[in-house]
């Protein structure tokens, strides 16, 4: 055990005050946006603690998301691998069909408490767009959602559902047309309409105080899961495994038990074609640290620092960075940081549809692919948590094509 | 060698009451031959620095007309170290004019601070600009540059309150560098007489000289900011040559050098600044 795995997690308060996790995160946009971010942090910190706030959140979580969602015991699939039990945390069964909505309605409503009446937002598979339209249209809220001219091309359905909750959304033609791409160009926007315009960032990237912000949104996913487990086995779950994009449902489900130490922690990135290809979307298995969208983090970069291009079989994990909580998880050594093909969770994606009726969503399926080759290295009376992010309906057009059929 | 060219440079001009005219093109654009000779070329039209954009993947803080020039650079793989070469190249020829860099941070990050900031600095580096590393960042950065003599150059922009002005001059050197609009390189028109009153607000916290940039587009913005300020920097005006005769590069030295030429004589005659003064 190196030093920094004695890193004390009972006491866990982390970002510090200046948005950083050891030497990750922090803030590093133009000077324009400075001001912008200093109001967002103290919204946020305020209205965190605000009644009327929580309560109304609460309220939408419920009434509107779905929440709680529940904890469902994948029985047959865990009889058939012969080890652990799995347990789905069932984001998918939220309104919109995954997690970004729990982020998406916080972040919306802080606007709306902030006198903010126009949102902006980015989007890769045009999920977290489509939650973004969503909220958007849920308090009458204008909407842009900035998209790569690729994606576009690549996830009509998501981008005429957005259309159709009257988001107007952008195609982006710069760089490699994909989502970090969007992601510099809603930052161009804010900076052109900072006063007037809230930007909602899809996951736990960008500067402080969006990771812990977004974080803050996500964790309800963990805290229930905590509930659930107790209520259902007794006993709090031995491992936690989620997909890792930028990092927002994977960080809801572990911010919750991070101080359980007994419970173990998997983050399961993008190996694409395989790590050794280099065609991949893994900065924490296979990146350096370095600078991107506001933070300190691991990248896909080349020598001279230049960002490169990500491959996945599913667009919400092909992004170069990751969530700088996540950077200093791995370098702590208090979560292990592994990744899967596309065809491994293209099997795993079969395997829950047939065996359990779930058709999972690509990303979500990088954390089963995971899941099952674990639950059979563990013991039958030990539990496995999976966070579920999404279902798959968005994903049958990929995976048909990628299967050689036409629908 | 004490302290970078950038001071003396300044003193001078002030001495003189000339406004300081600042080009910025990106290295490397459109491709890697054109940036030494273009240096001299702009000197030679009247520029008194020289910012040479080091190309990024993902320039955030750029409109379209300077992500594009990034885009035709990275074309050739130009990096960091490619443009510290581009510096020591001109250096051979031209050891007075004061030449700043300005990109992102993660070039800088990934060759390590110390390496680049020896680097640059022995090739005849004078200032860094980084766009994305706010003071409160540049902690450790700031000690480094400043003992390898490069002035780490900050921004102020239109949303900066009073509090960080303050602490934006405290730690600037070289000078500082006001962002005359909210949004991106290239982007509309500026208001001057809200440029003319954040100059007030920022010289009551500071000596060191102000370079206006974003939003000047001709002759005319060019004295009329001219005018309030000490200097002011071209980028965008210029890179749209680059992009317009992207593939003439033959043609670019002669179009850039018209449109500093014409920026140069509209400053040296904006009678204006004298009688503001
Ligand atoms: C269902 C689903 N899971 C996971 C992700 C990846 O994002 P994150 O890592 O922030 O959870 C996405 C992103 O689009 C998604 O749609």
């Amino acid at each position: 055990m190196n030093q920094k795995s004695a890193f004390d997690y009972s006491q866990y308060n982390l970002p510090d005050t200046s948005g950083h996790f050891g030497p990750y995160g922090g803030r590093f946009v133009s000077e324009t946006l400075m001001a912008a971010l200093e109001e967002l942090r103290e919204a946020y910190e305020h209205y965190l603690k605000d009644p009327a706030f929580l309560k109304e959140l609460d309220d939408t979580l419920a009434n509107y998301v779905g929440r709680p969602s529940p904890l469902y015991h994948a029985e047959r699939w865990s009889r058939e691998l012969g080890g652990a039990q799995i347990y789905l945390k069932r984001e998918d069964l939220n309104h919109t069909g995954a997690h970004k909505i729990n982020n998406t309605v916080g972040q919306a409503m802080l606007a709306r408490y902030m006198g903010k009446k126009r949102i902006i937002a980015e989007t890769g598979a045009g999920q977290h767009g489509v939650a973004s339209a969503t909220v958007a249209a849920r308090f009458g809220m204008e909407c842009v959602v900035y998209m790569g001219a690729e994606d576009i091309q690549r996830q009509a359905s998501n981008v005429f559902r957005m259309k159709l909750l009257g988001a107007k959304v952008v195609p982006v033609t710069s760089g490699s047309k994909t989502l970090k791409d969007a992601l510099n160009e809603a930052m161009r926007d804010w900076v052109t309409n900072v006063d007037n315009t809230f930007y909602i960032i899809g996951t736990v990237a960008g500067p402080h105080p969006y990771p812990a912000m977004v974080r803050d949104f996500q964790a309800v996913i963990g805290r229930e899961a905590k509930e659930q487990c107790m209520a259902q086995t007794g006993k709090l779950p031995d491992a936690l495994v989620a997909c890792v994009g930028g990092g927002s449902n994977a960080i809801g489900l572990f911010y919750p038990f991070l101080a359980d130490k007994d419970v173990a922690i998997y983050g399961v990135e993008a190996a694409g074609s395989g790590i050794e290809t280099g065609k991949h979307a893994a900065p924490l298995c296979a990146g350096e640290p370095g600078v991107l969208h506001g933070n300190r983090t691991y990248l896909m970069e080349d020598k001279d620092g230049q960002i490169i291009e990500t491959h996945s079989i599913s667009a919400g994990l092909d992004y170069p960075g990751v969530g700088p909580e996540h950077a200093w998880l791995k370098d702590t050594e208090r979560a292990s940081y592994v990744a899967v093909t596309d065809d491994e969770a293209l099997d795993a994606f079969h395997a829950l549809t047939l065996i359990e009726g779930i058709i999972p969503a690509l990303e979500s399926s990088h954390a089963l692919a995971y899941a099952k080759k674990l639950a059979p290295t563990m013991k039958k009376d030990q539990v496995i948590v999976v966070n579920l992010s999404g279902r798959g309906d968005k994903d049958i057009h990929t995976v048909a094509a990628r299967e050689g059929i036409t629908l | 060698m004490a302290g970078s060219r950038l001071k003396p440079c300044f003193d001078n001009l002030r001495a003189q009451q000339r406004t300081a005219l600042i080009p910025f093109i990106t290295a490397g654009d459109p491709k890697p031959e054109v940036t030494v000779p273009m240096m001299h070329a702009m000197v030679e039209a009247g520029a008194d620095v020289i910012e040479l954009g080091v190309p990024f993947s993902d320039p955030m803080a750029d409109g379209p007309v300077i992500q594009k020039a990034s885009e035709r650079a990275l074309a050739y793989h130009t990096s960091l170290r490619d443009v510290i070469g581009m510096v020591k190249e001109f250096r051979k020829q031209n050891e007075q004019t004061p030449v700043v860099l300005m990109g992102y941070l993660n070039p800088v990050e990934i060759m390590g601070y110390e390496k680049f900031a020896q680097e640059a600095s022995a090739a005849g580096v004078d200032g860094v600009l980084t766009v994305d590393l706010p003071p409160e960042e540049a902690e450790d950065v700031m000690d480094i540059f400043s003992s390898n003599n490069l002035d780490p150059i900050f921004l102020i922009a239109p949303t900066t309150t009073d509090d960080r002005i303050k602490k934006v001059c405290s730690v600037a050197s070289g000078f500082v560098y006001y962002v005359s609009l909210k949004g991106v390189t290239g982007a509309a028109n500026l208001d001057i007489q809200g440029v003319a009153d954040k100059m007030k607000q920022i010289r009551a916290h500071t000596d060191i000289p102000i370079g206006v940039g974003f939003g000047i587009k001709d002759a005319e913005t060019a004295a009329s900011v001219g005018s309030v300020s000490d200097a002011v920097v071209v980028g965008s005006a210029l890179v749209n040559k680059f992009e317009e005769f992207a593939d003439k590069p033959d043609n670019i030295q002669k179009e850039v050098v018209a449109v500093l030429s014409s920026m140069r004589s509209a400053l040296d005659s904006g009678m204006e600044k004298a009688a503001s003064k």
